[in-house]
């Protein structure tokens, strides 16, 4: 009954659209991923399922309650965790947790279970403030807050901005243990390579959602080929392509630049072109596309899809 | 309610951890208490003075020893010519000349009233008159004994007395002054910061979104700062009557209930403040500007509300702390009871109802 239905939400500020008509469903015990770069609108959509922002248009459901309607029981139901750190830097990091603990109406004790994990790799800092906690250790004392009163729903803001990698992929493992206690995990990030971490992600880019799925299916979502392209002047070679008509989308990616192509354009047409070029060193293959490639791809067609509506 | 409690322990470890809050809280009004003790002065004492004797007799002379005699002058220079006069007051040394004229001696003994010219240094006006007030009252006084000795003849003779104040001493202005200032600064400015400290470090989402209610929030932001409040207004009526003398008339107890209820007010309008700022630097600015300032120059602490000009004396109706102002010299300084004191009392309360009101519709559940 942890399921969180998102139906045509829409939120403005003034001129700007921030989210427009969203609509996606977070079933029950998954771990869902909302990415996309910053300015996204994830963050207004993620204020708008906590209740903290009223949407123009369009309805939330968390399980069985509307997130307009019945926001006292909600705020009870859900463990938010802001995109800023948003705990008190000048208190220690046993008293922030025993703060919320009270808040909510429980203790540490009583949840202790649900957080040992989380905790038990703070907890030899617990008389630390929490302002001089390391970025990952913050995020970790944030999760615990989030979690102390045993929420059904976690909702997370970009939880890994600005923590290192290794801490990032720790943090994730929590989330696939938090996952398997059976709590709703809706989490945004802007790092690609953590969707992969999620049962199934959302790809979203100025307000709206380009595209749901799991993160094996997501490269079935573009049609066309991918190529990946090197060559000794990476620059030039990039412009080339960039200005190429039949080059539909370019990104570059690691040593590579990966392309997809036009619709009715094959690869030979391509392939000749760039020799035409005389770049040193071309090398040339065909790719599986990752998430990157689709959410540029994706990207691309929506910026034309603007321009033409225009 | 162990939420409620849990709001507050918070709020006392976020005070008692931030240097900054412990210094405004406990050493503002100890400073300030000692900074208008000893600054505002409306008495004058060795002042440095300048004296044209014309005369030289034993008359001028023993009235110049009278007006050293006093304590409030110190005669500097003992000059020859009046063009020396110009010069001493350039330099800046002398506040004053006193000039006396030829026969100054026979003018009294043959009952005639001698002339005395004041000569002074207005570039601070109202240092000047009350310089020349002193003056004038010691010679008047000098110039009654004299005749009297000699003529015998009577004429009209003041005799002025200051009740509530017989000493005229400006420390029964300032402390009661300095209580409504260090309240209104305290519950005012400190809850509203502190308010907005949550809303700017982003915590306010997270207690949103907690299952407390917006007037457990904001009471329990509060709440520490009616205590801190009201143990300040204590120890500065106490260093106001131990150090400074200030006598306290009238019941304490009401002294007390009046402070709450200001304090009460005080908090209201923090409130209001931080519902309309979303970070401290806009609260501080808010209170500093709303709040300071008002309390300081219109609520009669400083300058007299009579003598402002009548816009400025309908504005002084809507500051609080010229209300509170009211009540406590009446039950400090006159004795005055609740009869004296209640529609006062009233309108502090009035405020605070249409402040919480206003808090209260601008409090927002969500963010914008």
């Amino acid at each position: 009954m942890s399921e969180i239905r998102i139906e045509n939400i829409s939120k403005n500020y003034g001129k700007v659209q921030a989210v427009k008509n969203v609509s996606f469903s977070v079933k029950s015990g998954e771990l869902f991923g909302l990415i996309g770069p910053d300015g996204a609108g994830k963050s207004s959509l993620i204020r708008i399922i906590t209740s903290l922002l009223l949407p123009d248009s369009g309805n939330i459901q968390l399980g069985e309650y509307d997130v307009v309607k019945d926001y006292k029981i909600i705020r009870r139901l859900i463990g938010y965790m802001p995109g800023k750190f948003s705990l008190y830097q000048d208190l220690t990091v046993k008293e922030n947790l025993e703060f919320f603990a009270t808040v909510f109406g429980s203790s540490i004790e009583e949840n202790y279970d649900l957080i040992k994990d989380i905790y038990h790799q703070i907890e030899p800092f617990k008389n630390r403030r929490a302002g001089k906690l390391s970025g990952g250790m913050k995020q970790k004392l944030a999760l615990s807050c989030a979690l102390i009163h045993k929420p059904e729903f976690l909702i997370l803001d970009e939880p890994t901005t600005g923590v290192d990698a290794v801490s990032r992929a720790e943090f994730w493992d929590m989330l696939d243990r938090l996952k398997s206690k059976g709590i709703s995990i809706l989490a945004s990030t802007p790092y690609m390579d953590e969707a992969m971490r999620c049962d199934r992600i959302a790809l979203m880019q100025k307000g709206e959602i380009l595209g749901t799925n799991k993160p094996s299916e997501i490269s079935k979502m573009i049609q066309h080929d991918m190529f990946g392209v090197r060559a000794d002047d990476m620059y030039k070679l990039k412009q080339f392509l960039s200005k190429c008509i039949d080059v539909d989308a370019v990104n570059l990616f690691g040593q590579e630049i990966h392309i997809s192509l036009k619709t009715g354009i094959n690869e030979t047409s391509i392939r000749e072109k760039l020799a035409l070029q005389g770049f040193s060193n071309l090398e040339f293959r065909q790719i599986e596309a990752e998430i990157e490639d689709v959410f540029i791809h994706l990207m691309t067609r929506q910026a034309k899809e603007v321009k033409n509506d225009q | 309610m162990k939420r409620f409690i849990g709001l507050l322990q918070k709020e006392f470890l976020h005070i008692f951890r931030d240097v900054r809050t412990i210094m405004i809280l406990f050493g503002m009004p100890v400073v300030q208490i000692l900074i208008f003790g000893y600054v505002i002065k409306n008495e004058v004492s060795e002042v440095d003075i300048a004296v044209l004797d014309y005369s030289r007799d034993e008359t001028t002379i023993a009235l110049k020893n009278k007006l050293e005699a006093s304590g409030y002058f110190n005669i500097l220079y003992e000059l020859q010519s009046p063009k020396e006069i110009h010069e001493h007051f350039k330099e800046g040394k002398i506040k004053e000349v006193i000039v006396f004229p030829k026969g100054f001696s026979e003018k009294l003994t043959q009952g005639k009233s001698p002339s005395v010219q004041l000569i002074l240094d207005a570039t601070d006006p109202n240092y000047a008159q009350i310089v020349g007030q002193y003056t004038e009252a010691i010679c008047l006084d000098f110039g009654l004994q004299e005749s009297q000795i000699i003529s015998q003849s009577s004429g009209i003779s003041i005799q002025n007395r200051m009740f509530f104040n017989e000493k005229m001493e400006s420390s029964y202005l300032f402390v009661p002054g300095t209580m409504a200032f260090i309240l209104m600064l305290l519950s005012a400015l400190m809850s509203s910061v502190s308010i907005a400290r949550e809303k700017e470090f982003g915590s306010m989402e997270i207690l949103l979104v907690s299952p407390l209610k917006p007037i457990q929030v904001v009471l329990g932001k509060v709440m520490p700062y009616v205590i801190l409040a009201f143990a300040n207004a204590v120890s500065v009526i106490l260093v106001g009557n131990l150090v400074f003398g200030v006598p306290i008339e009238g019941s304490m107890l009401l002294l007390m209930l009046a402070s709450v209820i200001f304090v009460f007010t005080a908090l209201a309008l923090g409130i209001m403040i931080s519902t309309i700022s979303n970070n401290q630097l806009t609260a501080m600015m808010m209170s500093m500007f709303v709040l300071m300032l008002p309390t300081m120059l219109l609520s009669g602490f400083i300058f007299p509300i009579e003598n402002m000009p009548v816009f400025l004396q309908w504005l002084s109706t809507i500051i609080p702390a010229r209300w509170y102002l009211d009540i406590i010299k009446i039950i400090m300084l006159k004795g005055g009871g609740m009869a004296f004191i209640w529609q006062q009392l009233l309108i502090l309360i009035g405020m605070f109802v249409v402040f919480i009101g206003i808090s209260v519709k601008n409090y927002k559940i969500r963010l914008e």
